[in-house]
């Protein structure tokens, strides 16, 4: 047995069966052994980086750690983006590199890069493998590290010599030896009590969701605490679909591009509730001015996060799902009569909303609405990153866990249609849609030859507004309209590139086609690119301008902030005012009020 | 795959949890017992640090740890490294200044490193503390005599003479090393390199 052979043995022993990559000089033994094999599925993307999004697709949408693979040098340079993509989004998966033999490594070899050294502040944990023998012990502890605590991407960089090289025998290990590791540590019973009195205490509540509900699986649990204590529940974007979009507890998303009544009820309320959860900035704008009246409790699996950005009255190191079971067997049933029927006030005063004529100009809401509607909101839908994304968040209502896939921290434009594909591949009998932009599409188009050669149906709703459309909506409101790189006109006919790809491409033009156009597609078994032209002057609202607070808040494109409707701003009926809220001005809604900005 | 019954994990050294001091139920840096505090003020939250990083005898070790605190921006004053009685095991000592909160935040940053097994925090430990000195000193035979004077008055070696040097081994607290650098200052030091820090906790308790 080789090195290669270990390693594929390794990997099945982990329960790989389907890993994602591009051969190459240095991975070369082991394609080899991946050509003589059967059990694992090799699919050949057309750039790394593809490689790369698909294990990360896969991962989230099934739980498990995905594999991509690459060579040395460009092959392993262009997978650093998915690494710290995965990085950023605790996303588990293991990236193998192919690296010069061991005598060539430091001696500028051809197709030689530090893989190891480049990747070392974006991985969990790497390995750069110096005895074939190792390879058992080391894909052991890979796998561990991606999927246990807080999950993330873990290298292997294997120089050919040693996948070349012989194993005297292969030992698979029972157990990891990490004493630097320690992911299990329960949650403290004295924080359960704590914070339990803390809920008990709170008049207004809110449960603040982030990724951590859908990477423990805790969806579930997390429905049966928020209807226990009777508390509304807000989601990070990377939180979509772990609470049941359309329940009458849900806030739907916060944050920058969140609902109005979400900020709202965070600003408002009395606790806070932080489950899985970082307090990103796009989440909390000015972190000081961010639920100025709320206690919190923080419940995370990373110690780091805990007091990182905000100061926790009740910090919780632990799993999540764990967590919550033994908060909700501590805490007392609890109604929020008033709470709740303020929020419904607030849900009827700002809902989410946009023009919808019906005719003319196609505004981009109005198909991820289409859309929510002919999937049921079943879907597995992925995301790309900028103004389609957040449509996709506010207007695709996600009702399962794990089905809505989108790169939030690092904010990867090119993420959403690998993801898409690895998403289809662990999850084959559920439709996945991918929701696209013009810009980010180009970014990664090429995998339509791996959707389109390995049959793996996925929709792709592109959102074609002939710009960076994020970028466009910032330089209207912050810099005067000075557009400045944001023009994509000249694109290519998306429906005609998806034929050159032999996959079926439609144009959209108009509002009343859209339904049907999804219709059609869903009926299709194969590859479908719906490239929707539409309305170029949308914005994304509501938006909170970054570093800003939710008095910042503007609704529509009459970029008005508006105050909050039935508070003196002091949350809580002015019961326990703070400092914080009330004397926080804004110099930016100042301006525009006073007509000085132009917008 | 199960997690809880094939994957326990295995240690001659004791989990970090063991000795992990939980605030409010969050594990924080290492930090217990009392005594002379390892402190020195400098300017509004800066403070100097010395803390003690037990890590994996692996290759790339330091590059993670260094990594964490160059991204963290604290500037390292001082840094060894060395085997510890344990040969799988290396200890760093490390003096960095910065205010508490952020080096709080660096300290579970370094805890989250896989390579690193224990981080301590020397802030309020009873220490002792010495580093090692070779400092060259331009000593024609009018200085010789003075030099050596200074030398035996700070408890130095003298380990190298020439016709126009002598060199002096200087083992000593921080504060001990500055002051026969200060004192050699005058004759024109030629070469001089520190150690840097290592420390000991005093009495049974490990560092």
């Amino acid at each position: 047995m080789d090195g290669a052979e270990a390693l594929l043995e390794s990997l099945k022993r982990e329960g790989v069966d389907v890993l994602f990559g591009i051969s190459g000089g240095a991975i070369l033994p082991i394609y080899d052994a991946l050509g003589k094999q059967e059990d694992i599925w090799s699919i050949l993307t057309r750039h790394e980086q593809g490689a790369g999004h698909m294990a990360e697709g896969y991962a989230r949408a099934t739980g498990r750690v995905g594999v991509c693979m690459g060579t040395s040098g460009p092959g392993a340079t262009n997978l650093v983006t998915a690494i710290t993509d995965a990085f950023m989004d605790s996303t588990p998966i293991v990236v193998i590199t192919g690296q010069v033999a061991t005598p060539n490594i430091g001696k500028d070899a051809f197709q030689e890069c530090d893989t190891f050294g480049i990747t070392m502040p974006v991985v969990k944990h790497n390995y750069l493998v110096r005895r074939s023998s190792d390879i058992p012990r080391i894909v052991k502890e890979a796998f561990y590290l991606a999927r246990t605590g807080r999950p993330g991407p873990v290298l292997i960089d294997i120089p050919k010599d040693i996948s070349a090289g012989p194993l005297d025998q292969f030992l698979y290990p029972e157990t990891v030896n990490l004493r630097g590791y320690n992911p299990n540590l329960p949650a403290a019973t004295e924080q359960i009590k704590a914070a339990a009195k803390l809920i008990a205490e709170a008049r207004q509540p809110v449960l603040y969701v982030g990724n951590g509900i859908n990477a423990a699986g805790a969806a579930d649990e997390l429905l049966k605490l928020a209807e226990k204590i009777d508390a509304p529940v807000t989601t990070t974007l990377l939180g979509r679909g772990g609470f049941p979009a359309g329940h009458q507890l849900s806030l739907d998303m916060l944050g920058m591009h969140g609902t109005a009544y979400a900020n709202w009820a965070v600003h408002e309320a009395d606790l806070l509730i932080a489950l899985g959860a970082r307090f990103d900035d796009r989440v909390t704008g000015d972190p000081k001015a961010f639920a100025p009246n709320a206690k919190v409790i923080h419940v995370d699996i990373d110690s780091a996060e805990l007091g990182k950005i905000r100061f926790a009255q009740v910090p919780i190191l632990g799993d999540v799902k764990s967590v919550i079971n033994q908060l909700t067997e501590v805490v007392a049933p609890k109604k929020h009569t008033q709470w709740l029927e303020r929020i419904d006030e607030w849900k009827k005063a700002a809902p989410l909303t946009y023009e919808n004529t019906g005719t003319g100009k196609l505004k981009p809401q109005q198909v991820i609405a289409e859309l929510n509607k002919a999937t049921d909101g079943e879907a597995i839908v992925t995301t790309d990153v900028g103004q389609h994304q957040m449509w996709a968040a506010q207007y695709y209502n996600p009702k399962r866990t794990r089905s809505f896939i989108t790169s939030g921290g690092l904010g990867t434009m090119g993420y959403g249609y690998p993801a898409a594909i690895g998403a289809k591949v662990g999850c084959i009998d559920r439709e996945v849609w991918c929701i696209t932009g013009d810009g980010s599409f180009q970014m990664n188009l090429q995998e339509l030859a791996t959707g389109v050669l390995y049959d793996i149906p996925v929709k792709i709703a592109l959102l074609n507004n002939s710009s960076l459309g994020m970028v466009r909506q910032w330089q209207k409101m912050f810099y005067e309209r000075r557009w400045s790189g944001i023009d994509l006109s000249r694109c290519p006919d998306f429906a005609k590139l998806a034929e050159a790809y032999s996959a079926t491409g439609v144009t959209i033009t108009e509002a009343d086609e859209v339904a049907d156009a999804i219709r059609e597609a869903q009926k299709n078994p194969g590859t479908v690119l719906l490239n929707f032209m539409t309305d170029a002057e949308e914005d994304v609202f509501p938006m909170i301008p970054g570093g800003k607070t939710v008095h910042d808040m503007v609704l529509d494109s009459s970029n008005k902030a508006v105050p909050i409707p039935g508070s003196n701003g002091n949350g809580l009926d002015g019961a326990t005012a703070t400092a914080t809220a009330s004397t926080y001005t804004s110099e930016w809604t100042d301006d525009i009020n006073a007509g000085k900005k132009k917008i | 795959m199960s997690e809880t019954t094939t994957e326990i994990i295995k240690s001659n050294v004791p989990p970090q949890a063991d000795n992990m001091m939980m605030e409010n139920g969050v594990p924080t840096i290492v930090s217990n017992g009392v005594g002379l505090p390892a402190v020195n003020v400098m300017s509004g939250n800066e403070q100097l640090h010395t803390i003690s990083i037990l890590v994996e005898n692996q290759p790339g070790v330091l590059a993670r740890v260094s990594h964490v605190f160059a991204r963290r921006g604290f500037n390292i004053e001082s840094l060894a490294v060395s085997r510890t009685e344990d040969p799988t095991v290396s200890r760093m000592t490390v003096v960095v200044a910065g205010d508490d909160e952020a080096f709080t935040q660096m300290g579970k940053q370094l805890l989250k490193l896989i390579d690193v097994i224990k981080v301590i925090d020397h802030t309020r430990d009873d220490l002792v503390g010495r580093e090692l000195a070779l400092i060259k000193v331009k000593a024609d035979a009018a200085a010789r005599n003075e030099i050596m004077q200074i030398a035996s008055v700070f408890r130095a070696n003298l380990v190298d003479i020439s016709e126009d040097t002598l060199m002096v081994e200087m083992t000593g607290k921080t504060d001990k090393v500055d002051a026969i650098q200060r004192m050699l200052e005058k004759f024109e030091i030629l070469e001089l390199v520190r150690t840097g820090l290592i420390v000991l906790v005093r009495g049974p308790k490990q560092t």
